[in-house]
């Protein structure tokens, strides 16, 4: 088959990006699921629990988004470091482990109760199960770091004994830390408090830490190749922008020490540093609309350009505007643990990582397939599925948040009506989530579509 | 952006601003976690409240349900449930055991678990020392 890759180690990254793509599929179903169990509350049950829908849905999500940043890692990391894979051979033995091991799990979560799969796994041994997003059998969880260790040494023998990129050393600093941290998933100790404390040393330090290195490193890539901007000009934009993210993220961690037995100073810390996250989301914007418009060539691929630009907007959205709306104290008193966190959790996943990694899969997906960009046909089939995902996840957005200020509002404001009596009143939100969903589905599909749209190639202009 | 903000300096502020914070967030925690003692009352985690730690998990309770504010939102909060239930450990025992194998038709539902008398003892127990953990007067009423 033919291919325009410059490094022939770089096409490693397709099954990467192909098995992304199959899980993102599945997620998005089991949100369906979760959504219509929200508005019939027995919808399948007691087949598919609530709970067991919701893990399925969320340990997809952060198992496509690993196989995504893995592939973006292994595509661009040899062409940035001009030289071959460290190991090729070693990047596909992972990656059939990790799906292997990652098909297990679902299954797992679908076809056994949940305390047999504990028991099955040993949790007795080193009890790590039943938090949330954590939920993995222990060994799964030794799986992963595994994987994660060997991904690391094959990435880093390439970036060692090549040209050492700042994109290059960024994306490492990132990906040390996804694999550091998640070393935190191990530690739960019988104390609660500590238990949920250094549990946001994953969760929050991933999302708001160390994740935005790959983040950032993967859209100055895709801006170095799609407008041909001097290395200089991004890579200073790149220091900057992680600085800012780590600066603030780092003592942002404290906007989830307010409320769960931690000391009263984290209100003020957390809520100064948090505020300030959403500094590095604005400068990400900046720089992707910069770059494109201050481009020196027009590269082929405009879908890749839109998925770039988007990535910048959304994630701005979701994580800067949505994160500090209820970011501060005060506010998080009466929003923590309501709809309001649904709504943001929902927008910024999507805004910055799913979208970074359809971005990266737009831009290295054709060159894999053998052209430097696809036909416009394809083109505009994709750019409807970017409208119609992104589009349909501000009206989920837009949803939940209403729902979520009403909860506040019924529940939480002087006495106060119960929980379920509650959510009855917010049935309508959650049949607009519901069908804002289908039309994300809708738009999935339209995006699986395609990669399957024939037409004339389009060639380079420059 | 402007020439004399030069990539080193760029780098720099990236390096050392990240490590000087990683510092502090260090020290931070470590000072969080030498004054949670008195937050926690750790004294009342008995066998039983360890247990009912690891029947919470080993049921994926956090899978519908928020405790103290994380988690999922389908289901009620239950960082205080034993004050909702009126200080009432053998009300939660009851409300878990009675929950029906094949939910309550058009009802949001909760999986009857099958717990033995002493996971539901220690479920109780547990939810019981985390109603009393200091969490700086959250949630703002007893509904969660
Ligand atoms: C599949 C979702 C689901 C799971 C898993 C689940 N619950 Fe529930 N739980 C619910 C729902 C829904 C309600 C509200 C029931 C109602 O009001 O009819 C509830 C209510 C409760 C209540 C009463 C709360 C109140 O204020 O009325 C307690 C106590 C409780 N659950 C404990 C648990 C424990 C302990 C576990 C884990 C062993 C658990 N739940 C797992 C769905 C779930
Ligand atoms: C892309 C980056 C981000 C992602 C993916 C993300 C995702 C999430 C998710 C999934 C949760 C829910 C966690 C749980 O289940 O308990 C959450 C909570 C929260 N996020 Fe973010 N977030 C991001 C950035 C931000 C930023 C920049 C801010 C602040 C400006 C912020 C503020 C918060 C707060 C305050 C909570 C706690 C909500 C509560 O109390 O219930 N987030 N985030
Ligand atoms: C790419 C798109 C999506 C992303 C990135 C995403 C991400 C997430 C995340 C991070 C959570 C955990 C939220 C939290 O703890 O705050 C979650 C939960 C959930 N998602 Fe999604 N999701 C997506 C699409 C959907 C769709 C299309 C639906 C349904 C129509 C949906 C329905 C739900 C529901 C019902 C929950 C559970 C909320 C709860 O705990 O009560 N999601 N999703
Ligand atoms: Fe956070």
């Amino acid at each position: 088959m033919t291919t325009l890759v410059k490094y022939q180690s770089q096409l490693v990254a397709k099954p990467y990006f192909i098995a992304a793509i199959g899980l993102f599929i599945g997620q998005i179903l089991f949100g369906l699921i979760m959504g219509l169990q929200y508005v019939w509350g027995d919808f399948l049950f007691p087949e598919i629990p609530f709970n067991v829908a919701r893990m399925v849905h969320t340990n997809l999500l952060i198992v496509w988004l690993l196989f995504g940043f893995f592939g973006a890692a292994y595509y661009l990391v040899p062409e940035e470091a001009e030289r071959e894979l460290h190991s090729p051979k070693l990047a596909l033995a992972l990656f059939w482990i990790f799906l292997v091991a990652g098909v297990l799990t679902i299954l797992g979560y679908l076809f056994v109760p949940y305390a047999t799969l504990a028991e099955m796994t040993g949790n007795d041994l080193l009890p790590t199960m039943g938090r949330e997003f954590l939920e993995q059998p222990t060994i799964i969880k030794i799986g992963i770091a595994a994987v994660a260790l060997g991904f690391l040494y094959n990435i880093g023998m390439t970036i060692l004994g090549g040209r050492k990129t700042v994109v290059n050393i960024i994306l490492l600093t990132g990906l040390i830390g996804l694999a550091v941290l998640w070393l935190f998933s191990f530690y739960n100790p019988e104390n609660l408090v500590l238990d949920k404390m250094f549990w946001w040393w994953v969760v929050h330090l991933w999302v708001e830490g160390v994740w935005e290195l790959i983040l950032a490193a993967i859209m100055a890539f895709v801006l170095i190749k799609t407008t041909g901007i001097d290395r200089e000009v991004i890579d200073k934009w790149l220091y900057v922008i992680v600085a800012a993210a780590l600066i603030s993220g780092i003592l942002g961690t404290g906007h989830h020490y307010y409320f769960i037995g931690t000391p009263e100073y984290w209100q003020p810390i957390g809520g100064i540093f948090s505020a300030m996250e959403p500094i590095p989301f604005f400068m990400m914007t900046l720089f992707a609309f910069n770059m494109v418009n201050r481009r020196r060539r027009d590269h082929p691929n405009k879908a890749t350009v839109l998925w770039a630009m988007g990535t910048g907007v959304l994630a701005f959205l979701g994580a800067g505007v949505w994160g500090f709306m209820h970011t501060l104290a005060p506010v998080n008193y009466y929003t923590h643990g309501t709809q309001i966190t649904a709504a943001h959790g929902h927008m910024a996943f999507y805004g910055a990582y799913v979208m970074i990694v359809l971005t990266i899969i737009s831009y290295a997906m054709p060159i894999m397939r053998g052209r430097e960009a696809n036909s416009k046909k394809a083109q505009a089939v994709e750019m409807w599925s970017f409208w119609l995902m992104s589009v349909s996840m501000v009206f989920i957005t837009l949803f939940l948040t209403g729902a979520g200020i009403l909860q506040v509002w019924l529940q939480r404001m002087g006495e106060g009506l119960p929980f379920m009596q509650v959510q009855d009143q917010l049935q309508i939100f959650y049949w607009l989530r519901t069908i804002s969903g289908t039309i994300f589905m809708i738009g999935l599909i339209v995006y699986v579509w395609s990669f399957f749209v024939k037409g004339d190639d389009v060639v380079a202009t420059d | 952006m402007s020439e004399k903000f030069t990539k080193s300096m760029a780098r720099n502020i990236f390096f050392g601003g990240s490590v000087f914070f990683i510092l502090v967030f260090l020290a931070l925690s470590f000072d969080t976690v030498q004054r949670l003692p008195e937050r926690d009352h750790r004294e009342n985690i008995t066998e039983s409240v360890v247990l009912g730690k690891k029947v919470w998990e080993e049921n994926n309770c956090i899978g519908c349900h928020t405790l103290l504010g994380e988690g999922a939102y389908f289901a009620p909060e239950l960082g205080n449930v034993y004050i909702r239930f009126g200080n009432s450990k053998e009300a939660i025992k009851a409300f878990i055991k009675s929950r029906p194998k094949n939910g309550i038709p058009g009802r949001r539902s909760m999986p009857q678990f099958n717990l033995t008398e002493e996971e539901l003892d220690g479920m109780a127990d547990f939810l019981k020392w985390t109603s009393e953990i200091n969490t700086a007067n959250w949630p703002p009423n007893i509904q969660g």
